[in-house]
């Protein structure tokens, strides 16, 4: 009895954190779910109503276009700094050479610059290389900007990899490609998880680039729209509620099948084991 | 892909006979450039080159798409006279100071809770790390929703516990406050994750061994989990401090800096001026600044580490 009576504080205090993080969610969700005329009715009644028109008429404002641009760039970006980031990691972790340690330096250190510094010139670059309005604009600054991070996990994994492998590999006769090609990558697969999974996040929800390098809704992703839609729907406020649910429900969904990869991808760059 | 293996491996055994070392030499060199050519191509034009841009252009006087004027440290004189930028760098203070008091803290008691012996703790768990998944947009949206004077749900509770309702975002004195609420609320989880990692980590045996000197609760926490945690919350304040000084996107889409500039940050003040008023090389002052700023506190924070593990050794 008196064990329970203990805990009653543990309980306070997990529940006033469920309603910090939890609350905004439910309300969200309750709101999108409501038509206009009975969200002013009782704007803070919760779950009276299930109206799912907000949703369909979210989608026929043009929320399919932007996530198909979100999915695209993300992905495509992803996948490319999956594939030069390994290829960076396996000389920087792996082979002495002169100027290795400046040169993870310089990578690195990327993660703590902030994107402003790079902004004007970037967006003169797209200007004058014909991209700037396109959905192409992104993807050089977002595999840029995806790859320190990216080589800081990737070379810290390498590291751990023995050299006898690698070694075994080359008596055999393997060229360096071959060694990082058969040996090196298919080690590689929980690090270059992590690298997918936080990079993904990120861009999924990267705005700055995008905000100054696109204008038109066609090339728009999807964080960029839901900014744009802001305008559309600013008497409609169920209706923006529900392309928020929309927009956020991906991420949710994949963290909700594969908690335990999310988790340690997102935290991945920052937790050295 | 495996033909081509085999044939640079047989080339390989081939040239072994000839002068075999300066071989293998040029062949690691050429390795080596080709292996990090391709990432560090796209880092130089990305990353490398626009910050010497970026600094070129802070010398001139520049609209973005007439001739530049050469100006000098103009630019720079003028910033340190512009009272915008001092209000923006105090906001800019108050975010590091918010995120490393306010919400490493929570997120280490959140990460506490998902230790203790109560029912529900998987669910509540799942749900605590909700925020910091969600679009910074979004975010930016739901809460501004949430805040209306009107029609927002932070308001109908204020006015049920008998308060005025408050226009929180577009008065001076409560915007900061209720955009910094916001940026706690996205990522405290993010720290809960680093602390749960760093928990798991912690002996088992430390806790035994105090459990059997008759150590409670909180004795126990202060003197082993808190010392034990040590080297994640300075980690955890790194990523808070550096993190804060790049922050734009809720402040761009909660307040957009205002009123009357109370939530003004350097990333914000930039961002007007280079794309709203097309003062490119005052803009590029702003961001050559934010650069310096960014690379000082590493340095310093690099610096305090290295002593920090250089003493560590001899204790």
């Amino acid at each position: 009895m008196t064990a329970t009576f203990k805990k009653i504080p543990l309980y306070v205090i997990a529940l006033l954190l469920l309603v910090f993080t939890g609350f905004p969610f439910l309300y969200m969700l309750s709101t999108a779910l409501k038509d206009q005329s009975s969200f002013f009715e009782a704007p803070f009644s919760f779950f009276t109503s299930f109206n799912l028109e907000n949703f369909a008429s979210v989608f026929e404002m043009g929320l399919t276009r932007y996530f198909f641009n979100s999915i695209l760039i993300s992905f495509l970006a992803v996948i490319i700094v999956m594939f030069i980031a390994s290829l960076a990691s396996y000389p920087l972790s792996r082979m002495k050479f002169k100027f290795n340690r400046v040169l993870f330096l310089i990578f690195i250190s990327g993660m703590m610059l902030p994107i402003h510094a790079t902004l004007i010139p970037i967006f003169k670059l797209t200007e004058n290389i014909g991209l700037y309005d396109t959905l192409w604009a992104l993807l050089g600054p977002y595999i840029a900007f995806s790859l320190p991070i990216s080589i800081f996990i990737l070379t810290q994994f390498m590291q751990e990899i023995p050299k006898s492998l690698e070694e075994a590999a080359k008596m055999d006769g393997c060229t360096h490609f071959g060694v990082f090609w058969r040996v090196i990558l298919p080690m590689l697969t929980p690090a270059l998880m992590t690298v997918l999974i936080y990079n993904f996040i990120h861009l999924w929800n990267e705005f700055i680039f995008a905000l100054v390098l696109i204008s038109s809704p066609e090339s728009m992703t999807l964080p960029l729209g839901l900014q744009d839609f802001r305008g559309e729907f600013s008497v409609n406020i169920p209706g923006l509620m529900a392309a928020l649910t929309l927009a956020s429900l991906p991420i949710l969904m994949i963290y909700l099948f594969s908690q335990e990869k999310v988790v340690k991808g997102l935290a991945g760059g920052a937790v050295k084991e | 892909m495996q033909t081509l293996v085999n044939k640079m491996a047989r080339s390989r055994t081939m040239s072994k006979s000839k002068t075999k070392s300066t071989n293998v030499k040029f062949r690691d060199a050429l390795t080596i450039l080709l292996f990090i050519a391709p990432a560090f191509i796209v880092y130089a034009v990305y990353v490398l080159y626009p910050i010497f841009s970026t600094f070129r252009y802070s010398l001139h006087a520049w609209d973005g798409m007439s001739e530049m004027t050469f100006v000098g440290f103009a630019n720079y004189i003028q910033l340190f006279q512009d009272a915008v930028f001092w209000t923006s760098l105090t906001n800019n203070a108050w975010v590091v100071i918010v995120s490393v008091f306010v919400q490493i803290p929570l997120g280490l008691l959140m990460a506490l809770m998902l230790f203790a012996p109560i029912k529900g703790i998987r669910f509540m768990s799942s749900v605590y790390f909700f925020p910091f998944l969600m679009s910074t947009v979004a975010i930016g949206l739901l809460w501004v929703l949430m805040y209306d004077p009107i029609n927002g749900i932070i308001n109908q509770l204020v006015t049920l516990l008998g308060f005025e309702s408050v226009s929180w975002l577009s008065q001076a004195d409560t915007a900061m406050f209720a955009v910094l609420l916001v940026v706690v609320w996205q990522f405290a989880p993010f720290y809960m994750i680093l602390f749960k990692a760093a928990i798991v980590g912690i002996p088992e045996e430390l806790y035994e061994a105090a459990k059997m000197d008759g150590a409670n609760a909180l004795t126990k926490f202060i003197h082993i989990t808190l010392p034990m945690l040590m080297p994640t919350i300075v980690s955890s304040s790194i990523l808070a401090i550096v993190g804060s000084l790049k922050a734009f996107d809720i402040f761009y889409i909660m307040t957009g800096g205002g009123p009357n500039h109370g939530t003004e940050l350097m990333g914000t003040y930039m961002f007007k001026q280079a794309f709203i008023n097309f003062n490119m090389g005052y803009a590029s002052a702003i961001a050559f600044l934010m650069f310096f700023i960014a690379l000082v506190v590493t340095i310093i924070i690099q610096m305090l580490d290295f002593y920090r593990k250089k003493r560590g050794a001899y204790s």
